[in-house]
């Protein structure tokens, strides 16, 4: 014989766990839910304020040369924003549908790190180097186009590391070595060689 | 009584743990043994015949090996399948059949016929037991097949193709003849050479061993299992594989000998290299101390191969087959101006860079030239190596990556030749420097080129005219850089 007392507490119990199932039922029904918002890459802080004139050493297929083009863009005071803000711009003639040297229409500057000493990092997304057109010239180019506005731009740095989505590539698209570190020096020595080739 | 009751519900308390124990470290076993084995190897079986030779994958069902029939069929004719609840009707050519889900009874043309265990439908597709082929495609095809089961190899016709494997003495040589062309897969590993085909119908030699009276070969082995064979060479040197005769004939070689022994045959001026440990000296070459024979041979690399395609020129044209066809043409080139040649790639298979930096080292050939091909522009685009960044060498080792910076003035005067010869014959010609491996790897002069298409378009790439123009001039600015290179002496 179960006590009286233990059978109204069960069934109290019970009562009040049915109570607060069908409260949050309604509850949830209430409460607008909230899709997470759609992610496709690395937010950049918006750049706003005065311009700055700078040069972009555009990559040209047709002569097989770097063109050095003045453009005015907004620059961040940071030297490693600035860099990232060049890239950009960069980037941004080169996916332009009359571009002299068209890259694949998602490629995009990740990040670029400034480190001490004179080395900088150049993060690509992996649609840079996926959908990058192959052969040597077209992918040496691409590589003293990002070198050459760098460097001519931003001061004091002497090697750079390209890399793809986060990680080391070995080749950007079969050809141009991706393995190791661009002595701002020899690229200079390649692209005075590349503008005056016969 | 109640210290009796205690003690035997601690005893009981006790087993109850150890046992729960023992279920908890088995469970544990069970998953890290689970989670620890190796990924089982794809099961597949490759299919020969006069009109296709394909590899399929196998599907394991209840410890059973089962094969798509349309599949199957699909590469050798018009092939149809309509469910029909769990009726499967099945129509290859004229021929129709119909299978039944979970039940061993056909029915081909009219007959019934026995599976040797149930047949399968599976989301429309038809799968039939591995070894009911050896019934089915009789009756499909009207004619006989030969399935060697437990290698998963199956033969329609008489498609096999035989190989027959001859050792020689100086230098230490096994050549192997085909009685068609095959393009393996190589592989190599210190002492042993692997090949594997995987789409030649190839049939096994009298014995599984081959034995030859050969110190540098002595014996080689043939293997066939999962729808491919091995036939891998043991050897007591490193060896090399190169093809030759169409494909018909794979000739295995010591790798580090092969150059010197083959540029020994050739009557030509002394002209020693240097070997990998002697690369701090500033002159690439030396002369001759011993006064031997002469050594100028060349390395021609075809850039890309096997999976990495490399450039696409044009809708059905591959970088890695322009660039093949480029170094076979420039070997013979060569070999009639009496340099004697090694091209690394022969045939489709996967080099890395690292790889073709190794071999080209092992040869010491006096030019390494590497092809490559673009579309581009027009001409001839001459790259030499963009050294990186540092690079310490540490007495007679070399740092890898600018291992050829001891030889760039020789890899200049190469250059300088080559532009002669093209300016020459009037082609278009640019010289750069690239950051492009294996270059900066390579220790002996070493020049990039790529051949863009001439003026008529993209097409004349793959002209024979156009690719015996190039190979020509080629080969005549790498004779007179020859010349050149000996004249400081």
């Amino acid at each position: 014989m179960i006590p009286r007392h233990l059978v109204i507490g069960t069934a109290a119990m019970l009562a009040i766990a049915l109570g607060m199932s069908v409260y949050l039922w309604r509850m949830r029904g209430r409460v607008p839910r909230v899709e997470p918002a759609a992610y496709s890459g690395p937010i950049a802080p918006p750049v706003s304020g005065p311009t700055e004139q700078v040069t972009l050493y555009v990559a040209d297929d047709e002569s097989g040369m770097l063109r050095a083009q003045a453009a005015r863009i907004p620059l961040p005071a940071g030297r490693q924003e600035r860099a990232q803000e060049l890239l950009r711009a960069l980037l941004g003639l080169y996916l332009d549908k009359l571009s002299p040297h068209p890259l694949g229409p998602s490629a995009e500057v990740r990040d670029v790190y400034l480190v001490d000493p004179g080395l900088a990092v150049i993060d690509m997304n992996a649609a840079f180097a996926d959908d990058h057109r192959s052969g040597i010239l077209v992918e040496e180019l691409t590589v003293a186009s990002l070198v050459q506005t760098l460097s001519a731009n931003i001061p004091g740095i002497a090697r750079v590391k390209i890399l793809v989505d986060g990680k080391q590539r070995e080749t950007l698209a079969g050809h141009a070595d991706l393995s190791g570190f661009f002595d701002v020096s020899a690229v200079n020595q390649m692209v005075a060689q590349m503008q005056n080739a016969q | 009584m109640s210290g009796s009751f205690a003690k035997h519900f601690k005893m009981a308390v006790s087993r109850m743990r150890a046992g729960f124990l023992v279920v908890l470290i088995t469970a544990l076993v069970l998953c890290a043994s689970l989670l620890l084995s190796a990924p089982s190897e794809q099961k597949r079986v490759s299919i020969y015949s006069t009109a296709a030779n394909y590899t399929l994958s196998v599907i394991d069902r209840d410890h059973r090996d089962y094969v798509s029939l349309l599949e199957v069929l699909e590469p050798l004719g018009k092939v149809s399948g309509k469910t029909d609840g769990s009726r499967w009707k099945f129509r290859y050519n004229n021929v129709d059949a119909e299978f039944n889900a979970g039940k061993t009874r056909a029915r081909i043309q009219g007959h019934d016929i026995d599976l040797p265990a149930n047949f399968l439908l599976e989301s429309g597709r038809g799968l039939v037991p591995l070894d009911s082929l050896t019934i089915l495609l009789p009756r499909f095809l009207g004619g006989p097949v030969t399935f060697n089961v437990t290698a998963r190899r199956l033969f329609i016709g008489n498609v096999s193709v035989h190989f027959t494997a001859q050792a020689k003495a100086n230098p230490p040589t096994l050549v192997m003849d085909f009685s068609s062309p095959v393009n393996p897969m190589i592989a190599t590993e210190p002492g042993k050479l692997r090949m594997v085909f995987t789409h030649e119908p190839i049939v096994p030699p009298g014995s599984q061993t081959l034995t030859f009276d050969s110190k540098t070969i002595p014996s080689a082995s043939y293997q066939e299992d999962n729808g491919a064979v091995e036939i891998t060479v043991n050897g007591s040197e490193p060896l090399f594989a190169s093809f030759s005769n169409d494909g018909r004939t794979i000739t295995v070689t010591a790798a580090p000998q092969t150059a010197a022994q083959v540029a020994a045959r050739t009557p030509q001026p002394q002209l020693n290299l240097p070997a990998i440990t002697s690369p701090v000296q500033p002159a690439p070459y030396t002369p001759s101390v011993s006064g031997g024979a002469a050594t100028y041979f060349a390395v021609v690399d075809p850039s890309h191969g096997g999976e990495e395609r490399g450039a696409a020129l044009g809708d059905q044209v591959s970088e890695k087959d322009v660039t093949l066809a480029f170094a076979r043409k420039l070997r013979q080139e060569l070999e009639n101006r009496g340099v004697s040649t090694l091209v690394l790639r022969d045939s489709d298979a996967t080099l890395s860079l690292d790889q073709r930096a190794n071999l080209a080292n092992a040869a010491h050939p006096a030019i390494y030239i590497c092809i490559h091909a673009a579309s581009q522009g027009t001409g001839v685009r001459l790259y030499g190596a963009l050294l990186p960044a540092g690079g310490e060498n540490r007495g007679s080792f070399l740092d890898w990556d600018t291992a050829q910076s001891a030889f760039a003035s020789a890899s200049q005067t190469v250059e300088a030749s080559l532009i002669a010869e093209l300016q020459k014959k009037q082609i278009p010609v640019r010289t750069l420097i690239a950051p492009l491996r294996p270059l900066n790897n390579v220790t002996a002069a070493a020049v990039a080129i790529e051949v863009a298409p001439p003026e008529n378009g993209i097409s004349e790439l793959n002209s024979p005219g156009y690719q015996q123009l190039i190979t020509e001039t080629i080969a005549s600015g790498m004779v007179a850089a020859r010349e050149k290179l000996e004249a400081p002496r």
